[in-house]
């Protein structure tokens, strides 16, 4: 052996036998992230089975149509409060998904610009305002101004939620269309609002009823902006001036009392709300599932828009 | 014939510019709104500025009573600060982890548990307060806090205070739990966004799963991390219900931020606990309302600062190391 | 990358499969051995049942148009394709008497053997000159500065990097041209002493002067080295390597000296190739 390999040897030497050490370190830090994964489900998991496990008990027929009873008597139901949730959501994205989609197709379609980049950012950061500022805001611009809680007020509030989402999906699922289908249209001599709805939005199509079936389903369980302008009820509702329930507004008044049957009808009302929303989120996943990336892979992909 | 077709052309020139009119109006539509909102409240608290100035920031006091209405904001502010706080120290090591799994672990395993913890972000707040009021308060309370307060109680100041679960810790657990989804997500693009080349480097010189974060991921990605992060602070800050229905909902001094198992008050819940009782006519609402202008602007400060850092980490990716 | 259109004119000298090895191969006269070795995605076979034979000292360069598994096959060599969710390789690649692919060893102690430089230098972004080279080293367990500091000058001299960086060993790794980040990443993979140098067209990313350096520094690191080194330049293959593999979807058409394969090669894909053909 020449020097040189024997100084490589000696080298070789030195490398400490930690070999089994930095296994053992490996396996350890293993353990310790799939340990996050389960803490991070058990609460779900809980969630999910006390609300399932009480709130079974508290449904009926009954508890589903009437209206509360007086507190702590355990009679009556939620039936305002899930009447109202229905009413609100539809009245939000009447107002809410038009918008979104209209600016999802201004970022798409003519969104390579300044004015589109600033717009696009405004959009993330507005999406990130806390919900009970918005609805501090319907509030001052309508409740305030009429004089009284209006429906008007909430479903205004919730659409604030909804519609950057919306532009959001929007803008990515049109994207995804290819130039290429664009290029055809034009070729066709085809008028560009005409293209986008005919060709580029029929294409895009499941990405956006995706997004929009989603951000229904998070305004849904939204609170906050309700308190301040729809405030909660115990009747149906009367009209788009008088206050009306909603399904997250009843369990929280409900929360509030001590009784152990408004603790039931709590979890009742839960179940309800919870039923709707997961109903929402897989029945679309389901429905729209893209055979690439499976069924879970996109659910994820979808969730993190609207999360994110 | 020519004729025909130059107003056939006009007319298809003005409806696509009534389109692309009507487009960047719906593209404006957030800008307005976003003006608006700073507007009203900045116009709506008036009221409180104008009489306590800036010291309402730093005032403690809380009295509706008429007379001797007197509103002091810092309680509230220290109470989102605290339990925002809280909530990224436990939930961020708990996301870096499940994101270290998933991104790590065959598609077969890793969608699925992926997939589960995205499904906690679609838990409404509401229902993880009801939730952590009836279930989860009662076993943290009997099985952490009360030891800990039984152990630590009279030397460390962290522990002192009776724990009956409505307090500090329980409402920033929750919290934590609540801001996995997002944090872990973002991580996860953070990390998926390393260069193929980088892992395969560390690969090369012997390295074991580990030493190959340690050695390529974290450090390429570690500004990613910190924004991830403090995404979660910023949704943490602007959770309203759970914490609301989990923090003990104390008020003036009694809702400074003086243990973990001390009751306490957030921006979000006092605003959320009061504001329909504020009598519009007096200086209570605008009180509120000065509270959720100082609560808006942290929230938009923060998740400025996570967005520059997420994109700053995505965009060095595009442009990675080419000379 | 263009992929092959033209088929092969001859259809008896394609290249059939290579049966399976019947009479043992003598390790001992060769630093690796690389036996029946067969990768697939998916199902589909990138390479197939190559064996091939490194003598110690010796450069052995692959060749073969885009796609033909060269490089897939480089990848085998270090159990890369560990880190590639989808592959299945099968076959031994053995190093001193030892499978890599064994279920007895530890890959990460044997692995270290071998040393990979890619074709796009990959130096640690956030790591300067001096910690890029000791990176490997640390993770063994040398912390000795002395040494650290020894074996940094030694690896940094044998990529021919030294004189240009010794000034200033804490410049951070990415302030260095392409050339001197892809001499950096061979002193990276130097400094753990391997026996083995892989290197995946290690100056197709670099101008001329560049890849001519880097060719100095191969002829150089053949005196202490084993290096098998894939490349579509087949100058380059004739200006470096003793031996020379060519490589056709998947399978390994001939091997055998560089001069001889391609002056008078046995096979006539092979000589089809290296008259430029098809490339």
């Amino acid at each position: 052996m020449n020097p040189i390999q024997q100084r490589r040897q000696e080298y070789r030497s030195l490398f400490k036998q930690n070999v089994a050490k930095r296994l053992l370190v490996d396996k350890v830090v293993k353990i310790i992230v799939f340990s996050c994964v389960i803490i991070a489900i058990i609460p779900l998991g809980s969630i999910l089975i006390e609300v399932f496990k009480n709130g079974l008990t508290a449904i009926s027929i009954e508890f589903l149509t009437e209206t509360p009873g007086s507190a702590g008597s355990g009679e009556g139901g939620i039936g305002p409060a899930i009447q109202g949730t229905l009413i609100i959501i539809g009245l939000s994205s009447i107002i809410g998904v038009p918008i979104g989609v209209m600016s999802g197709v201004f970022l798409s379609e003519y969104g390579d610009n300044a004015l589109a980049r600033f717009i696009r950012f405004f959009n993330d950061v507005f999406m990130e305002f806390p919900s009970i500022i918005l609805g501090i805001f319907a509030f001052l611009i309508i409740v305030l101004v009429l004089g009284h809680f209006s429906v008007w007020a909430g479903a205004f509030a919730l659409s604030l939620i909804m519609f950057p989402i919306v532009a959001r999906t929007t803008e990515e699922s049109l994207k995804m269309v290819p130039m290429t289908y664009r290029e055809a249209g034009t070729a066709l001599g085809l008028k560009k609002w005409v293209i986008t709805f005919r060709i580029v939005i029929s294409a895009a199509k499941s990405g956006m009823i995706t997004g929009i079936l989603l951000s229904v389903s998070r305004i849904g369980g939204e609170t906050a902006p309700l308190i301040m302008t729809v405030l909660g009820s115990s009747q149906f509702f009367s009209s788009m001036d008088t206050p009306m329930d909603a399904l997250p507004l009843r369990i929280w008044r409900l929360s509030l009392l001590p009784y152990d049957s408004a603790q039931l009808q709590g979890w009742g009302a839960a179940l309800v709300l919870i039923m709707i929303i997961l109903g929402i989120n897989l029945g679309v996943r389901y429905y729209f599932t893209n055979k690439k990336n499976g069924f879970f892979g996109q659910l994820i992909k979808q969730r993190k828009k609207i999360t994110k | 014939m020519d004729k025909v077709i130059s107003n056939l052309k006009k007319r298809r020139v003005i409806s696509d510019k009534v389109f692309k009119i009507g487009a960047t109006v719906a593209g404006t539509y957030v800008l307005v709104i976003v003006v608006l909102i700073a507007f009203q409240l900045m116009s709506e608290s008036y009221p409180i500025w104008e009489k306590e100035g800036l010291s309402f920031i730093t005032k403690t006091d809380w009295n509706a009573v008429e007379d001797r209405e007197s509103f002091g904001a810092l309680p509230y502010i220290l109470g989102t600060l605290t339990t925002s706080a809280i909530a990224m120290m436990i939930g961020v090591p708990l996301s870096i982890g499940i994101a270290m799994f998933i991104s790590d672990a065959p598609p077969k395993i890793g969608a699925p548990l992926g997939f589960l913890v995205e499904l906690l972000a679609a838990v409404p707040s509401v229902i993880y307060g009801l939730w952590g009021l009836f279930v989860f308060r009662v076993y943290f309370r009997d099985w952490i806090e009360t030891p800990l307060h039984d152990v630590f109680g009279d030397n460390i100041w962290l522990f002192s205070g009776n724990p009956y679960g409505l307090d500090i810790l329980t409402a920033s657990v929750i919290l934590a739990i609540m801001i996995i989804p997002t944090v872990s997500a973002v991580s996860r693009e953070i990390m998926k966004a390393v260069p193929q080349q980088q892992k395969e480097a560390a690969y090369m010189l012997g390295a074991t799963k580990w030493e190959m974060f340690k050695l390529a991921i974290f450090p390429y990605s570690k500004t990613g991390l910190i924004g991830a992060s403090i995404l979660g602070l910023g949704r943490a800050v602007g959770e309203t219900m759970a914490v609301t229905m989990l923090i003990g909902n104390a008020t003036g001094i009694g809702a400074i931020p003086s243990s973990l198992f001390g009751p306490s008050q957030t921006m979000s819940s006092i605003i959320a606990n009061e504001f329909v009782e504020a009598s519009p006519a007096s200086i209570h609402m605008p009180a509120l309302i000065g509270i959720g202008l100082i609560l808006l602007l942290i929230a938009i400060v923060i998740n400025v600062i996570a967005h520059l850092l997420v994109t700053r980490m995505l965009k060095i990716k595009e442009g990675a190391i080419n000379n | 990358m263009t992929t092959l259109t033209i088929k092969p004119i001859n259809m008896e000298s394609s290249p059939v499969a290579a049966p399976e090895r019947r009479t043992p191969i003598d390790v001992s006269k060769y630093k690796m051995v690389a036996e029946n070795v067969t990768v697939s995605y998916g199902g589909i076979d990138a390479v197939r049942n190559v064996t091939m034979k490194f003598k110690e000292n010796s450069v052995t360069a692959l060749i073969g148009p885009s796609g033909c598994g060269k490089t897939t096959f480089l990848r085998c060599l270090n159990r890369m394709h560990d880190m590639t969710k989808n592959a299945k390789v099968t076959g031994k690649v053995m190093i001193d008497d030892i499978d890599l692919y064994s279920k007895e060893i530890d890959p990460i102690y044997h692995r270290r053997k071998v040393g990979m430089v890619f074709q796009k230098p990959n130096p640690f972004p956030t790591m300067s000159v001096y910690d890029n080279v000791t990176a490997g080293l640390r993770l063994n367990g040398i912390r000795d500065k002395r040494i650290l500091d020894e074996i940094v000058e030694d690896s940094l001299k044998m990529a021919y990097l030294w004189d240009e960086v010794k000034n200033d060993l804490k410049k951070s790794a990415i302030e260095l041209s392409g050339g001197q980040q892809q001499r950096l990443c061979i002193a990276r993979a130097l400094a753990i002493q391997p026996e083995v140098l892989l290197m995946d067209e290690p100056a197709s990313a670099l101008d001329p002067i560049a890849t001519q350096k880097i060719e100095e520094t191969i002829i150089e690191l053949k005196k202490d080295y084993t290096i098998i080194i894939v490349t579509h330049n087949m100058q380059q293959a004739i200006r470096v390597s003793d031996y020379t593999g060519f490589m056709y979807l998947g399978d390994l058409v001939e091997f055998g000296e560089t001069k001889k394969l391609f002056t008078d090669p046995k096979d006539e894909l092979t000589a089809k190739y290296v008259q430029g053909h098809f490339g």
